[in-house]
């Protein structure tokens, strides 16, 4: 059984774009990825998208579908209506390359600022002791497939791009609560995290939990903890009535 | 002169999956400006993709494992076919390798008292799988990532190599193209490491990501280098076979190692009329036994659902023959009914979420169904085990691209321990290959010229084909006629069809620019796809027997006296053809032999 | 030759592809919380009306918005100082509680500052510094307000407990008490939920096998991480409940209803 479907998808450049619009024959049990092919191998053979492993696993096919940022190839067809106009568009927070590709290079650039994994001694025999309730958190964080889904909804840079600059982004929250619970980790990353990753941006509007395709709780489990620990050290009002007596002696 | 970009550096690094990442950071650390150059984006690369674990003989599960019992299982799994230097050197260093990832961050999961847990999985003897839940490969290669991009490494994202240049005999560095922009680039480079993984997308029917083109395996071939045993190709057995969008994705072996058992449309576990003698002193006969082995390894014997992979395939790929398969061409593989609920996802997190997701099942209450699927080449990238040196000189390889450590079959778990053990030996032979030359190469513009000219011949073609065609019918013919049961007369028609192809990919042509065009990309893969599978087909035709990943209908035994001690080796000829010939294998010492004699 | 790209991709407020009711969302919560703010905030200044008794004379049947009555013994000596009404006292627990509650601070980001309306829909203002500059880092005190949110559960659940004795009758059963007991229940759950609480019971640890002290904290943060995942259940639950018990216990205190209870006082 096959039906066709509407497709309406965004082909454009850093110079122009538009939507163009292609009826694909769809299979049972197909996703967008599959007929995003379908259309490359036989109506747009340059459309251009990013993808590699086609089982949510690697995070490379982010699009933006009806609107909505998700993994193409974790989007089923039969998710919509027969008929329905199904819309693709590159993620809108990052500058477009291509069609449905688009500059990630961010992200990779904040990865570089921080700090690496810095572990204490191990033990007598050269290796480490950590039980599986101490590395549980961090193994949630380290689900993510950097599908950079949480980056691109966030409005903080999506609405705001000047934000940039000041700002790590939902992924790297997540990065630094993993390094900052690691039961073995010494470095300090807390004045980071306030200041140069700007996690006060946030106001927990909780978009980054929604779109994950890993279902980590983003919002929940990463950054609030990530904002009380910076509460611990940097807004205890006895802690800052103390510092303003003090200093001011 | 056509406009590119120049680099230069002492080591490049093709490939970032766990391979080039572990080769890239230990060059690096030996002093050698390294860059990194990968098709995808960072840490996109197949290693993701690896999900039970990493097999190392760290002996917290079972004080009794070590290194020689991991070396006799691989040797075993891999039907003695393997360089066995290579895989002794993997079960000593393997160890050392996990516990270094752990040192850089990873988060293993973990024993009662805090050690790294060990899981079980087809061929091992004892439960040796490092592992995070069913997600190890992404932890393996996020560790390295994130460890590399301290360590002063240039990459290269989403930039394709195209051909190696070489110095007289010796390579000298790659031309390459940005992906996003279709610009050139040069490198210069006193040594190359080649980690470019496997050659699935040849087979319709594949676990594989679409980087997986075997680039490394043409890369090298075309410099003159050696490729041994291309025709051991594994099927594994477990591959999603409904519906049809997904089939070839796969699904872990952990699902058996953590109690899944196979079953056919009569609901038998027939895995047990498959055990092979070669294993039947150490397989269990009796349902008692096999499940009594999940807990009690000292008095039960192993079952046979998690006999290696090959044998696997094969009983599942004869059971679906015999009319006993799965409403949709597979079998099926059951742990709803064997193991709670809360257990499975908590094991099994992501086949839980992929069954789901993709296929509106269950797998906590219903069985999947699976069937063999095209997941590893064995065969690869011919290399001296210490230094994982090629043949030709300055030339490196590790990891998938690179043949002899899993011999006729690769055990699960493996692959990943191979990655780190032999990527950090290419890394550290390839940056001392560099110190040790005295003048860095210079790029020879002729050659350039020619390479780029024949990288850009599709857009000068008006009417020649499209390469998705041509994709296609080689993935079908690789697939029906170079698949899970071989026989000459259809390797020889593979053969023809191959050359057949060959000749309409002089003709293909691409549309549009150059600028993140997938066709033209797909254009120029298909040079090395085509070299491969005629690389495959080759080697399969010349071996006359059936042996790990090779299985021949009109050859079914292993020919241990004329086959069991030949590797099939590849290389091009003076005119540009390809040639096939058989050179033996290295010998193995006395004291290791003793470990066989039980 | 290069053209401007087309709008697809155009930014701006409530610039969005989105094909579904996204506004649905953020309108009912817009309603209900201004709603039932609405009330609470009426409810505070309203000891005068036809619903302005907040007690049954002589007992302690008393809206919980009331609850504790401390601030009544300075109202008494300061005759008609209705801006003092005792229900201020809400104002150095709950309410900035729930103000800077991380739940709330999620819902009225998206219903009220429009920052943003629903995911992937243009936000509301030309610049956005969030929570890292003034007012809005001022947030940050919500865990310190939690500790002062804290002794007011079993200021609550006293209360509670106390409106099943009626002075001079002795201890009995009425609907009202009941009401009281859920609201106090409910109360609790929505603190207890917290995710300041959360930290601080055991999140701030980096290892929780450490020692006696961390297990034992572990497992009551086991217990507070699983509550704390239906927060924004309890904050709506616990929001309900004090507006409905407000009103019922007004309307039995001023005799428009009777309340079905053992005692013959009311």
């Amino acid at each position: 059984m096959s039906e066709t479907a509407k497709m309406r998808v965004f082909r454009g450049d850093t110079e122009s774009g538009d939507w163009q619009d292609y009826e694909v024959e769809v299979e049972e049990g197909q996703v967008v990825l599959d007929v995003i092919h379908r259309i490359q191998a036989t109506q747009a053979p340059d459309l251009a998208v990013r993808w590699n492993c086609k089982a949510g696993k690697c995070g490379s096919c982010s699009a933006e579908i009806n609107g909505e940022p998700r993994l193409m190839c974790m989007t089923r067809m039969n998710l919509f209506e027969v008929g329905e106009q199904i819309t693709v568009a590159p993620m809108k927070t990052w500058p477009l390359i291509r069609d449905l590709v688009t500059d990630v290079s961010f992200n990779y650039e904040v990865a570089k600022t921080i700090p690496a994994f810095k572990p204490r001694e191990p033990e007598a025999d050269g290796t480490y002791r950590m039980m599986q309730e101490d590395v549980e958190r961090g193994q949630e964080f380290r689900k993510c497939i950097e599908c950079f889904l949480c980056q691109n909804v966030c409005h903080v840079i999506r609405d705001h791009p000047e934000n940039k600059p000041e700002f790590a982004g939902p992924r790297f929250f997540v990065r630094l609560a993993e390094l900052e619970m690691h039961p073995l980790d010494t470095e300090d990353r807390l004045e980071l995290a306030r200041k140069d990753a700007g996690v006060g941006y946030c106001n927990i509007t909780k978009c980054c939990t929604e779109v994950c395709p890993e279902e980590i709780h983003i919002t929940d489990n990463a950054i609030i903890p990530l904002k009380e620990r910076v509460a611990d050290r940097y807004f205890d009002p006895i802690r800052w009535l103390g510092s303003k007596i003090f200093s001011r002696r | 002169m056509v406009d590119y970009e120049r680099h230069d550096y002492d080591v490049i690094v093709i490939g970032a999956g766990g391979a080039g990442l572990r080769a890239a950071i230990e060059a690096s650390a030996q002093g050698a400006r390294t860059a990194l150059i990968c098709k995808s984006l960072l840490g996109k690369a197949h290693t993701v993709m690896a999900e039970g674990g990493i097999a190392a003989a760290l002996g917290n599960v079972w004080p009794q494992d070590n290194w020689e019992v991991h070396f006799r299982d691989t040797m075993r799994g891999g039907k003695m076919l393997n360089n066995w230097r290579m895989a002794q050197l993997h079960a000593q260093e393997a160890p050392d390798r996990v516990r270094e990832l752990e040192e850089w961050g990873a988060l293993f999961d973990r024993t009662g008292d805090g050690r790294i847990l060990q899981r079980d999985f087809g061929g091992h003897r004892y439960a040796r799988l490092a592992h995070v839940g069913d997600r190890t490969g992404l932890e393996l290669i996020r560790t390295l990532q994130q460890h590399a991009v301290h360590n002063g490494i240039d990459v290269f994202m989403e930039c394709t190599v195209s051909r190696l240049l070489k110095d007289g005999n010796r390579v000298s560095g790659a031309v390459a193209y940005w992906r996003e922009s279709g610009n050139l680039l040069v490198f210069n480079a006193k040594s190359v490491v080649l980690a470019t993984g496997g050659i699935g997308k040849a087979f319709a029917v594949t676990s594989n990501s679409w980087e997986y083109t075997g680039d490394g395996h043409a890369l090298a071939y075309w410099a003159g280098a050696e490729l041994i045993d291309m025709e051991c190709v594994q099927f594994h057995p477990t591959g999603m076979v409904w519906p049809p969008s997904v089939r070839g994705i796969l699904v872990t072996e952990g699902v058996r190692g953590d109690g899944g058992t196979l079953r056919n449309s009569d609901d038998k576990r027939f895995m047990f009329d498959y055990i092979p003698d070669f294993f039947r002193a150490e397989t269990a006969d009796t349902i008692e036994e096999a499940d009594g082995w999940y807990e009690d390894k000292e008095n039960n014997r192993r079952t046979p659902d998690l006999l290696p992979r090959d044998e696997v395939a094969r009983a599942i790929n004869a059971e679906v023959k015999a009319g006993r398969g799965s409403p949709h061409g597979g079998v099926f593989l059951d742990i709803a009914s064997r193991r709670s609920t809360d257990y499975i996802r908590r094991r099994l997190p992501s086949m839980y979420h992929q069954f789901k997701q993709l296929a509106d099942v269950d797998i906590t209450a219903q069985p999947m169904e699976v069937g063999p699927t095209m997941h590893y080449i064995m065969g690869g990238i011919r290399v001296e085990a210490d230094t994982a040196a090629t043949t030709v000189p300055g030339l490196f390889a590790a990891g998938e691209c690179a043949g002899g450590m899993h011999g006729a079959n690769r055990l699960g778990g493996n692959s990943l321990s191979d990655l780190v053990v032999f990527g950090r030996r290419a890394g550290l032979g390839a940056a001392q290959d560099a110190a040790a030359q005295v003048t860095g190469p210079e790029a020879d513009d002729a050659q350039v010229e020619e390479i780029f000219a024949e990288m850009r011949a599709p857009f000068g073609r008006e009417d020649g084909e499209g390469p998705y065609d041509i994709q296609r019918d080689l993935q079908e013919t690789m697939n029906s006629l170079v698949g899970i049961i071989r026989t000459e007369h259809e390797l020889l028609q593979a053969r023809e069809q191959i050359d057949a192809l060959k000749q309409r990919a002089t003709n293909v042509s691409v549309y549009g620019h150059q600028q993140y065009n997938p066709g033209w990309h797909l254009a120029m893969d298909l040079q090395a796809l085509l070299t491969v599978s005629e690389a495959t087909a080759r080697a399969a035709n010349i071996r006359e027997e059936s042996r790990g990943g090779h299985t021949r209908d009109d050859y079914p035994g292993p020919n241990d006296t004329d086959w069991g001690t030949r590797n099939v080796v590849i290389s091009q000829g003076v005119d540009g053809a390809m040639e096939v010939s058989t050179s033996p294998l290295p010998e193995m010492p006395a004291e290791l032999k003793e470990l066989f004699e039980e | 030759m290069a053209q401007a790209v087309a709008s697809p991709l155009q930014s701006g407020f409530l610039a969005t592809l989105r094909q579904d009711r996204w506004w649905v969302e953020p309108a009912l919560v817009f309603g209900s919380l201004s709603l039932f703010f609405g009330w609470l905030t009426i409810s505070i200044f309203m000891d005068f009306g036809p619903i302005g008794h907040y007690k049954v004379e002589g007992t302690h049947f008393l809206t919980p918005v009331y609850e504790p009555t401390w601030l009544s013994a300075i109202n008494a000596d300061w005759e008609g100082a209705w801006y003092l009404s005792p229900a201020f006292i809400v104002l150095v627990g709950p309410v900035p509680f729930r103000a800077t509650c991380y739940y709330y601070r999620r819902a009225y980001y998206r219903s009220y500052f429009l920052s943003p309306p629903a995911c992937a829909v243009g936000d509301l203002g030309k610049s956005y510094k969030g929570e890292s500059a003034f007012p809005l880092i001022m947030q940050n005190v919500h865990r310190y307000i939690m500790y002062v949110a804290l002794v007011f559960v079993p200021l609550l659940w006293i209360g509670a407990i106390r409106s099943f004795h009626v002075p001079g009758e002795g201890w009995g059963f009425g609907v009202g008490s009941a009401l009281l007991i859920l609201n106090a229940f409910l109360l609790m759950m929505y603190t207890f939920s917290c995710h300041s609480l959360r930290h601080f019971i055991g999140g701030g640890l980096n290892c929780f096998s450490c020692t006696a002290f961390t297990r034992a904290r572990k497992r009551v943060w086991d217990y507070v991480s699983i509550w704390n995942e239906s927060h924004r259940f309890w904050a709506w639950s616990s929001l309900l409940g004090i507006v409905l018990v407000d009103v019922y216990i007004r309307l039995v205190a001023n005799e428009h209803i009777t309340d079905p209870n053992t005692w013959s006082h009311f």
